[in-house]
């Protein structure tokens, strides 16, 4: 219980300070409960334009990235999933996906190839690189491997081929599967900053991590206009940078119980599996 | 050729659905590995891959030469060892003393709690921690000011800063690996706990003589798998926390190819770090795979 306590207490105390004054939160007289309690820190995070268009920037690239790594990640386990007898080039094509997660060619070839496809500064370069999530896709071909082969094969009777196959009887029968990798992808996809900054050369076009990574705690003040200054000095102030934060967490608190609820039973299945 | 046709007539669809996902991994993933040659030339941007001149392996004499690189390496190696056995040990531990519990709702409402951070990005994280550590306005050195202690510069010290990373690393990161070790300990024949109290065994005898044996395999397998992570120190953690003051005893490779590539635009450079560290990641990683298959029989497809 202290363990879980002292792990939560940082939490905590920022949180407090998000709703404490601003003189209170200088002063350090804030401890685990807010003093002097406002949300006036809250106010000005909402009344901010440039933090509401990285919000916005944020939650278009977790759908949009969302929505295709599910559709790939789908299509791609289906036919890895098949015995080497039913689909020759299985291993190949395998070995072609999983050596991606052994070897990479690194930052600087990755931006470049980017770059030259033109995707700087668009929501593609956010999307794209990472659409395929290979270790789902391992995690869900090693679902559909157990399923009964005799559910396929009487689809094949009844006429069907493989793409009405996989949708009639592999998509729903994995839908606790994909629940649980979808609301992976939306955190990770919500979370990551990196590439936002890497891609991104026009701060409008920050996702609101990347935005709260350069403006906020780097505090780097060389990507903003210098008409903007007076008000990032206004942001990074400590309430509101802790309501910042908070705000950029909120999303993750909501779906949290679900996803803890999934993710016990990840773990436990993965390890059991093995 | 009768074959190869009656055998595409057959499997089209599959070929099919995988072109997709195939197209998008050879474009962002085996393009830029092409890109490594890159290491090999002094690359100029608007000359491309094609223009630019061959050097052999001047760019690696450069990395031997530099001077940072050694201790940048140290630093990797370091921390990430230091990770690795905290990773190791904390869960361990935290899942055998949860594990005495007997209080099925404590458990859960712990667990529950503690793995909060392992959801939340290293930005709002170090948000959190450059406030909490400040040494001027921080709530952990008003503890300590309490106490007679003088306020540390714990983001700001070369000597600190390497723990605060593995503390605040295992932070985020022991509530997961709880539930891995939990999960092996209730897999634990409970007459093996009855028969080791029949012969006279205490609690603390039973902990090392029953559990532990007992979670042996899985934390073997855990191990194997992270001696993979020997290179990667963490670099989301490390750059949104440090600091040209602390690069002495933080900058790791992925920070220092980083500002290398980034920020000082010397590509092929950068290239040549970073290729390396893929070369010996890839060793670790396929090392440790067929490790934790012969030993555990662990297979990841």
């Amino acid at each position: 219980m202290l363990i879980s306590f002292l792990c939560l207490m940082p939490i905590i105390h920022i949180l407090a300070i998000s709703f404490s004054s601003g003189a209170a939160a200088a002063a350090g007289k804030v401890a685990l409960w807010p003093v002097d309690f406002t949300t006036a820190a809250y106010d000005n995070v909402f009344g901010k334009p440039e933090y509401l268009r990285a919000f916005s920037v944020s939650v278009k690239r977790v759908i949009l990235g969302t929505v295709i790594s599910m559709f790939l990640m789908i299509l791609t386990a289906y036919p890895l999933s098949k015995e080497p007898r039913q689909f020759r080039l299985r291993t190949f094509y395998s070995w072609l996906f999983v050596f991606t997660i052994l070897f990479s060619g690194g930052l600087i070839p990755s931006y470049l190839t980017v770059k030259s496809l033109g995707l700087i500064d668009t929501l593609w370069a956010l999307v794209l690189p990472t659409a395929i999530p290979v270790f789902n896709v391992i995690l869900l071909l090693n679902f559909y491997r157990n399923l009964p082969k005799e559910l396929e094969e009487s689809a094949r009777i009844d006429g069907a081929g493989h793409f009405l196959t996989l949708w009639k009887i592999y998509v729903p029968l994995s839908l606790p599967a994909l629940a649980t990798t979808g609301l992976f992808t939306m955190v990770g996809h919500w979370n990551s900053w990196f590439d936002g900054m890497l891609y991104m050369n026009h701060t409008e076009n920050y996702p609101l991590q990347t935005f709260l990574q350069t403006v906020i705690i780097k505090m780097d003040f060389r990507f903003i206009k210098a008409e903007n200054v007076e008000l990032m000095l206004k942001l990074s102030d400590r309430t509101s940078r802790a309501a910042q934060i908070f705000v950029a967490a909120f999303p993750i608190l909501i779906v949290y119980p679900f996803l803890q609820r999934f993710f016990i039973k990840g773990i436990v299945m993965g390890s059991v599996k093995g | 050729m009768h074959v190869l046709a009656r055998l595409w007539k057959r499997e089209w669809p599959l070929h099919l659905m995988l072109l997709p996902g195939i197209a998008l991994v050879l474009i962002f993933s085996y393009v830029p590995m092409a890109g490594i040659v890159m290491a090999f030339q002094k690359y100029i941007p608007n000359k491309g891959l094609f223009g630019s001149p061959f050097i052999g392996l001047k760019n690696f004499r450069l990395l031997i030469d530099y001077p940072d690189v050694g201790r940048v390496f140290v630093n990797t190696v370091y921390i990430a060892a230091m990770k690795i056995a905290a990773g190791l040990i904390v869960p361990i531990t935290i899942a055998i003393l949860l594990n005495e519990l007997r209080r099925e709702w404590i458990k859960r409402t712990f667990q529950t709690l503690v793995y909060l951070p392992h959801f939340m990005s290293w930005v709002l994280l170090s948000g959190i921690l450059v406030d909490v550590l400040s040494p001027s306005s921080g709530v952990l050195n008003q503890l300590l000011g309490y106490f007679g202690i003088k306020p540390i510069f714990f983001l700001g010290s070369n000597d600190w800063f390497p723990y605060v990373m593995v503390i605040s690393d295992v932070w985020k990161e022991f509530g997961f690996g709880t539930i891995v070790y939990l999960a092996a300990l209730t897999a634990i024949d409970p007459s093996l706990y009855e028969a080791a109290a029949i012969d006279g065994a205490g609690r603390i005898k039973q902990t090392f003589h029953v559990t532990l044996p007992g979670m042996m395999p899985i934390i073997v397998l855990m191990f194997t798998l992270n001696i993979g992570n020997v290179l990667n120190a963490g670099f989301e953690q490390i750059f949104n926390l440090y600091s040209p003051p602390v690069y002495q005893s933080a900058d790791i490779i992925d920070t220092f190819v980083y500002r290398m590539g980034v920020q000082q635009a010397q590509f092929g450079f950068a290239t040549a770090v970073g290729l390396l560290k893929s070369i010996v990641s890839f060793i670790f990683i396929s090392m440790s795979y067929i490790l934790a298959y012969r030993i555990a029989n662990y297979r990841i497809f």
